[in-house]
Formats: structure tokens, sequence, C-alpha cells
């Protein structure tokens, strides 16, 4: 009896075979139960149904986002754990914890994890979480599609671990440049695993870019022209132009490639007329974007951070705007500097180095704006204050080794080497990573009611940069010694010491976040000492003139705005209780579990894809296209609360 | 006091850590490195102009305004513009990157990995082709091969013609210079020149696969006389370097540095056009070598 049709290339060897990847395939099932058991003793089954999975407020879906992102940021850690420890030992004489192909498999899902699941689900929880509180709204322009965006990312991320249990991951690292990618080099599911994870977050990423560019047009409070609007939601507005133009790149040169793996075609492979090199230039044309997708909500953050700290107004409101559209607009004409080894030509080469140094003069820029915003301020060093001068100090490191690797003569020797990977990290942990962590700290009380402990919050901080310096200063001298990055042995007795620094660096960042898991479990316990009311920071923008946590509405009464940082200047006025005739009707949508139901639709399809089982595939694609039909022809999706009843939540709130 | 602590110790750590550590990069053996390593210092120099004072007006800064030190400075809230100022921190990035931009255009072209090294010798034709873990070297006019070793003659320009029969993989001696990928079905191109003898590590730096990080060389600048009696007994090897010999080795695995007597001229150019099969029409058989040409599909 053939049952191939009916399991496709299912086959009980893609089981693991090491003790490493056994531990995680038992591991996380255990876990899975013991969650659920948990969930049914305490019967909170449908509190979590009800609440969070068929939600689509924004504030919600944003702390979705948020835990998502944070366990993989732990996953995460622990795959750089595993990395460095392997390093560290891979010295001649030295001894393998597990084998090559999982090293190469763990530094892949190490980069996908820490870009796709963490940055940009971090990002996106910050997006849901403040953008619609700072423009004065009650919601995104399209919640349900918010909630599907999030349902994908979740969908995506299963595939990323799921992998671990059955099949394996890509080794081709995270961009997976074919050929090697290629079924020639490669006929398992690893690369069909990292296709569809990549592709089905991406396709989420792109329908939240979507949703939040049309949220800042379109729903932001009477008044708030563009050049009043909080330099975060300028951030978040460039970021979404860069989001929409960047991630059709991505889906592009994934479904090329798919394509190749599935059907036979030649778009990448080398045999047949395709051409890799042609992917390398695709796969960059988002993947440099995507960089700056993921740090300009950072400099947008810092800016809000900066200014409230200081309690000054933010200097250079204008240029910082001016910046950000510069480095938009900048970040499309640099992919190429990802490979000048690849033989361009000595003036391609020149111009795309020369238009990389470029956005380092609007960078400048904002570094010496929150310079001067310190200046003649009033400086708190509240926990994210303390993120930013971090920040300051490392991301400028890590941009002068950035322009240095600009000069496409500099980039032929440091290219692809430990130099590279130390510079990548300087700028995304001391960019991105630093800049999301301080704007959890600082928007946490918001969404939650209460503060971080701050003592917590300050000892993370030091182990994170403390930890980054350790795990890659060493790596920035070993790449000018010739280390070349993902290596796991090497025959140079000298490097050995470097790497075990480097080690000790990542048990460092570890200590990190050790640091704010008892920072967020010390401060539940502690909530009523932490407990704050609105405003606990001496905010300046709107968000701050709600109660905390926010409400599910957000505003009972949808402010005016009359300048930049209103709220700051309304408490300067004094803040008037609102009129009993202001309070009207609010609409707000319904739950609804279709978000939820079509983004385990598309797991399963994207599992079927991996594993070739045809039938699955056509009927969860009917599925998921029914699904979007049906949901598209319900008039019911909202509901009405009246202003009585508005009046009176907002007063027991504000009590 | 802590930070100031941590800073100490993170200081005697990387001094105790560098003391007496090689760099490749930093301490070359070539032309091409030399002039590199100059232009990482100038450039790195330039922008320390800008990022010193940046640091301490950050530390300046946040020591005088803190909150606590209200009475001693003046708190204005509402300074937030000074078109003088922001003139001036657009200036000077602009100015820098001004003399970085002109200098990298300069350098680009002048360290050009294809253009040809100024020298009275004539220049050594090296064909390098990267296989799965391993690394071919042919001596096209000296009728000589290797595997993982590279010996060159000190003084002389080599000029290396680089394609694969791997994944992607990236030829790179840091001693030497500047790296290039190798491509399936093209030829890369690299000139490199080593100034003094020695034995100088050679690396893969694109992940091609499992044996990826073994896949390592060792490039020998010999003396013209220990060249010359190099080629001369690897002319006498019992290994011989053919299309056979080719496919033998080409095996997924590694290998130890062995020499061979190159019996086939053209093999070089076989495993370039292994990969245009089938894909060259009959009207443009003279095209380049990375022709893609989809109306003849056969070779699928």
């Amino acid at each position: 009896m053939d049952w191939q049709w009916l399991i496709g290339r299912l086959d009980l060897s893609y089981l693991p075979h090491e003790p490493v990847t056994m531990g995680a395939a038992i591991g996380m099932p255990l876990t899975l139960v013991a969650i659920a058991a948990a969930l049914t003793y305490f019967k909170k089954w449908g509190y979590l149904w009800r609440e969070w999975i068929t939600t689509v407020d924004a504030k919600r879906i944003g702390i979705m986002y948020g835990s998502v992102a944070i366990i993989m940021l732990m996953r995460g850690v622990f795959d750089a754990l595993m990395i460095r420890s392997q390093t560290a030992l891979g010295g001649p004489g030295g001894s393998q914890l597990f084998s090559t192909d999982t090293y190469q498999q763990v530094f892949t899902s190490h980069g996908v994890i820490m870009i796709f699941f963490v940055a940009m689900g971090l990002m996106f929880a910050l997006f849901n979480i403040a953008v619609p509180l700072m423009i004065g709204t009650r919601d995104v322009a399209f919640p349900f599609l918010n909630a599907v965006s999030f349902w994908l990312f979740f969908a995506g991320m299963i595939l990323v671990n799921g992998s671990l249990i059955f099949g394996g991951f890509s080794i081709g690292g995270w961009l997976g440049y074919p050929p090697l990618t290629e079924l020639q080099y490669s006929p398992g599911p690893g690369v069909d695993y990292w296709i569809w994870s990549l592709q089905i977050a991406g396709i989420g990423s792109l329908l939240s870019g979507i949703n939040f560019f049309v949220t800042i047009l379109k729903h932001r409070a009477p008044g708030m022209t563009f050049m009043r609007m909080p330099i975060f939601v300028w951030s978040v507005l460039v970021t979404t132009v860069l989001i929409m133009i960047a991630f059709p790149m991505l889906t592009a040169s994934l479904a090329l490639l798919s394509l190749d793996r599935l059907m036979g075609m030649h778009f990448f492979t080398s045999m047949g007329g395709g051409n890799p090199m042609m992917y390398i230039n695709l796969i960059w044309a988002w993947g440099h974007p995507e960089v700056y997708i993921l740090v300009m909500p950072a400099f947008g953050i810092f800016s809000e951070i900066v200014a409230t700290f200081s309690r000054k107004r933010l200097f250079g409101y204008k240029t910082m705007v001016i910046a950000l559209v510069a480095i938009m607009f900048f970040s499309f004409i640099v992919w190429q500097h990802h490979f000048f080894t690849m033989g361009a030509g000595a003036d391609v080469n020149a111009f795309f180095g020369i238009m990389t140094m470029i956005i380092a003069i609007p960078t400048g820029v904002k570094l010496f704006n929150w310079l001067f915003t310190m200046y003649r301020g009033r400086i708190t060093f509240a926990s994210p204050m303390v993120w930013f001068m971090c920040f300051a100090v490392t991301f400028t490191i890590g941009g002068v080794t950035g322009v240095l690797m600009a000069v496409p003569a500099i980039d032929f020797q440091v290219h692809n080497t430990l130099f590279l990977v130390a510079h990548f990290h300087n700028v995304i942990i001391g960019g991105v990573v630093f800049g999301y962590l301080a704007a959890i700290t600082y928007w946490f009380p918001k969404m939650f009611g209460f503060r971080l402990h701050e003592g917590f919050g300050k000892a993370a901080a030091y182990f994170w940069q403390v930890g980054f310096l350790l795990a890659f200063m060493p790596l920035y001298a070993l790449g000018l010694m010739g280390a070349v990055r993902r290596l796991d042995n090497y025959s140079d007795p000298a490097w050995i010491p470097f790497f075990i620094v480097s080690a000790v660096g990542v048990v460092f960042v570890g200590a990190g976040i050790a640091c704010q898991v008892l920072q967020i479990a010390y401060s539940v316990w502690k909530r009523k000492e932490l407990h704050v009311t609105g405003d606990p920071w001496g905010g300046r923008t709107l968000e701050w003139s709600v109660p905390s946590p926010a409400p599910f509405y957000n505003y009972a009464i949808i402010p005016k705005v009359n300048r930049v940082d209103e709220w700051w200047y309304q408490k300067e006025e004094g803040v008037k209780a609102p009129k009993d005739s202001e309070y009207k009707d609010i609409v707000m949508p319904k739950n609804t579990s279709f978000g939820f139901i079509i983004g385990m639709t598309a797991f399963v399809l994207s599992g079927a894809l991996i594993w070739h089982i045809w039938w699955l595939v056509i009927l969860t694609f009917i599925a998921v296209v029914a699904m979007i039909i049906m949901r598209t022809m319900d008039d019911f999706t909202e509901y009405t609360i009246p202003a009585a009843e508005v009046m009176k939540m907002d007063k027991e709130a504000r009590a | 006091m802590l930070v100031a602590c941590t800073i100490v110790a993170l200081v005697i750590l990387g001094y105790l850590l560098t003391r007496g550590a090689h760099f490749d990069v930093l301490q070359p053996a070539g032309q091409v490195a030399k002039s590199q390593k100059s232009l990482l210092i100038f450039a790195f120099g330039i922008m320390m102009l800008v990022v010193i004072p940046v640091f301490i007006m950050l530390i300046l800064f946040a020591w005088k305004y803190r909150a606590g030190n209200d009475k001693k400075v003046d708190y204005r809230p509402e300074w937030s513009e000074h078109k003088l100022l922001e003139a001036v921190w657009w200036g000077i990035p602009i100015l820098i990157i001004l003399v970085l931009g002109i200098t990298a255009w300069v350098t680009a072209h002048t360290l050009d990995p294809y253009r040809k090294i100024d020298s009275k010798a004539a220049p050594v034709n090296v064909q390098v082709v990267a296989l799965e873990w391993k690394w071919l070297f042919i001596y096209p006019d000296l009728g000589v091969a290797s595997v993982n070793e590279l010996p060159v003659p000190v003084n002389t320009p080599i000029h290396f013609t680089i394609s694969a029969d791997a994944p992607m993989s990236a030829f790179w001696v840091p001693a030497l210079g500047s790296q290039i990928y190798a491509m399936n079905g093209m030829s890369s191109q690299l000139n490199l020149i080593a100034d003094r003898t020695g034995t100088f590590p050679g690396y893969n730096t694109n992940i091609n696969g499992e044996g990826y990080a073994k896949m390592k060389f060792n490039v020998y600048a010999k003396s013209d006389k220990d060249f010359s009696s190099w080629i001369a007994s690897a002319r006498k090897s019992p290994n011989m370097m053919d299309e056979q010999m080719l496919q033998k080795i080409s095996k997924p695995g590694t290998m130890s540095e062995t020499a061979y007597m190159l019996m086939d001229n053209g093999l070089y150019d076989k495993v370039v056009m292994k990969y245009m099969k089938g894909t060259m029409s009959d009207k443009d058989s003279t095209g380049t070598s990375t022709q893609h040409d989809m109306s003849n599909m056969e070779g699928m």
C-alpha cells in the first residue's frame, strides 16, 4: 500500500538524532503540555479565548507580539550560547559539543529568530501599543487585519521552532544564498521550513505595515497635523513606507526560490540558465531596508525618551523629520554594499559605498539633536534613559565600523569575517535591542498600570552592555586576524582566548535577561507599590493623558491637538475634567476568531508545502480564501457603547 | 563608580587579550593588504575626530544637566531650535563623508581586485576552483596544479581567475588582501602580490556546506629559486591532474595539501563551461561566461 499521496515525504527518519536537538524536541512539547494542563486546572481556556485569542484590540495584540518576541529572544540567546560554546571549544585539540550540521542549523535559526521573531515582533508590539494612543485614536485602521498579521507571525514562529522537533532547519544562513539552498545541495525539508516561516511571517509584516500606514494617515486626532506628530509616530510612518516597498521583494524572492525547489524551475540554480546573483540582489534589496525598518522606530523611541527624561522639548524637531525621511530614501540605494566582493566594477562599488556613507550624515545629526536635547535639560536617569546612554555609545561604535565597511576597498578585507558579525550585532543590539528594551520599560505602565522595578532594570542594562562588549569586541579582533563568520573550528591556538571571552559575554547577556525576568516577576508581585495612574514619567505626548492601564477604547473623548507635545502643555495650563455633554457613543470592533483560524490554517498550509502533502495544500489554500471571503461578507463587525456607559467607565477609571 | 571600574577592567582585559596577538589584516605581507590597512586606519582616525567630541559631550551633558544639579545650571525647557548649531552638525558629518567619499571612490578604483598590479616582474597566472570543501589551484603556464597549497614567488604579481564547482564560496588571503566570490559557471578575478616570504593562511569566507570551516589553504610565498624547485618537483609528481582526477577530488570532503602534474591545460575552462551546458544558443556561442539564455532548456 502506497501512503505517499497521504503523508508526502513525512518519515520517522526525520526525528532528531543528536542529544541537544532531542532535548529540545522532548522539552518543547512537554512545556506545552504543562501550560495546557495549567490552563485546564485554573479553568483559563475560556478567558484565553475570549480576551486574547479572538481579540482585535491593538493593545492586546501588541502585548501578544511582545510576549512571543520575548520568549523567542530567550531561544535566540540560547542559540547564541550554543554557537559561542561550540567556538570556544572549537580550537586545535578541542572537542565538538554537537555536529557541524546542527551548528549550521543553529546559527541560521539564531539569525532568523532574532530578526523576524524578536526584532520584528517587538517592533510590531510597540507599534500596536503606542501608535493608536499617541495619535489619539481608538484602534488601528483595520483591527481584524491586525489580528490576521499577528497570527501569521505566530504561525511562522511555530514553523521555525517546529523544525527542531521534526525535519531540521536550513544550514544556509539567515538569508539562505542559493545555490546552497537549492535542491542540488539541500534536498531536505530544512530550507523549506526556512522559506515558509519567513514567507508567512513576512506577509503578516506587510499587512501590518499597510495597516499602520493607513492608521497614521487617516486616524490622527483632530488638529494633529504631520508636523505635530510625535517623532516616534514619524519614525513608524517612514518605517511602514519601507515595509510596503521592501517586503514584496522578500515575498517575491522567496516565492521564486520555492518554485525552484517545488517545481524544478531554474531562477537561481547554477544549472539550466539560473543565476544565484539575481537572488542575492533581490534579497538584499529587501534586506537592507529591513535593517532600517528595525532601527528607525528605535530612533523614534529615543527621541521620545530623551525629551521626556530631560524634561525639555526635543531639539530640532524639523531636522529629526528630515533626517528620518532622508534615511528612508537612501536605504533603498545601498543594497549592493552587502556584496562588494561579488566582482561588480569599481564604479558600481564606489557608488554604493558612497550612498551608504551618506546615511551616516542624517544619523549623526540625530545624535547631535539628542545631545542638545539633554543640554540645558533636567535629566532623570530612570532606566529608559540608562538604555539611551548605552545606545548612544554602542550605536556610535557600530556606526563607525559600518562606515569603515562602506569603503569598498576596506570591505574586501573584512567582508564575511567575524568583523562583519561584530558590526551588525553592534548596530542591532546597540540600536534596535537597546531601543526596544527601553521602550518596553517606558510604555509598560501604560499597558499594565504599574511600573517595572528600577533596580532590576538598571542591572539588566548593565549586564547587557558589558555582555555586549565582551561578546563582540573580541569578534572585531578575530575578524582582523582572519577568522571568518559561521566557522565552528579553527586551527590557530591564538584565537582560543578571544572565543572564550566572547562566550563569557553571552553568559553576561543571559544574566541581563535573567534580571529582566526577575524584574517582571518582582514588579508583578509588588505592583501595588509601583502603582501609578496615567502619567508616571511626566510624559509629553497624548498616551499619558489616559488612565493606566489604558482602557480598551483608549480615549473616552477624542482629544484635540494644537501643538507638538500637546499633553505637556495641557498639564502646564491645568487639565480640566470633561463635561458630561462631551461624551459621545463609541463604535468599537467586535472580537472575532477568524484571525486565529486563518493564521492556523496558513500554518497547516505551510506544513503541507514543506512535506509535499499536496491534497492538504489544496484543501487549506481553499479554506484560507473561503474564510477571507466569509469575513468580508460579514456586515456586523462592530458594536456601539452608549455615551452614558462611556461616561460611567471613564469616571471610574479616573477616580 | 561601578561604570568606571568596569571600563578599567574591560580595558585591562582587552590589553591582555591583544598583547602579542597577530592580526593578518593589520600586519600584512602584500602591497594590496598594506594599502587596505592604511586606508582602514585613515578612515577610522578621521571618524574619531567627531566621535570623541560626541562621547565627551554625552558624558559632560549627562553629568552637568542631571536632575539635582538644578541650582548651578540653567534649565530652558523650551529651547529647541538654533539655526546655526543645526547647520554646524549637518556640516561636520557632511565634511567627513565628503573626505571619506572621495577616498572611497579613488580606492575603489586603485584597489579594484580586477586591476593588474604594476610591477617589473611578469605576473604568474593561477586558476582557482572552489570545490566541496577544498581549493584547487591550477598553474596553466607552468604545467602544475595543487590542492590546498598555493606556492607563489615573492615580489611577483599573481593574477587569479576564480570559479567554483560548489555552492558559492569566496577566496581570501588576509595577509595579502582582498577577497572575492567564487561562483559556478563564472570567472572572477583577483590580483595580489606578496612582499615577503612566509606562510600565510587563506580561507573560504562564504558558507558552502558542512565542510565550510575546514576549507582552508596555505599560501607559501617563496623566493624565485624555491618556487622554481617546487614547480620542478610538482612536475615530477606521480599525481596527475586531469578530468578523471578532478572528478575524483570533487566529491564532497576535505583534503590535505597535494601537488599534481597538470595534464590538461583546459581543465579550468571545462569547470566553468560545465554550468553553461544547454544554456547557450547556437547563434551566440562566443558569449561571455555569464550567459543566461533560456532558449535552450535541454540541460535541465
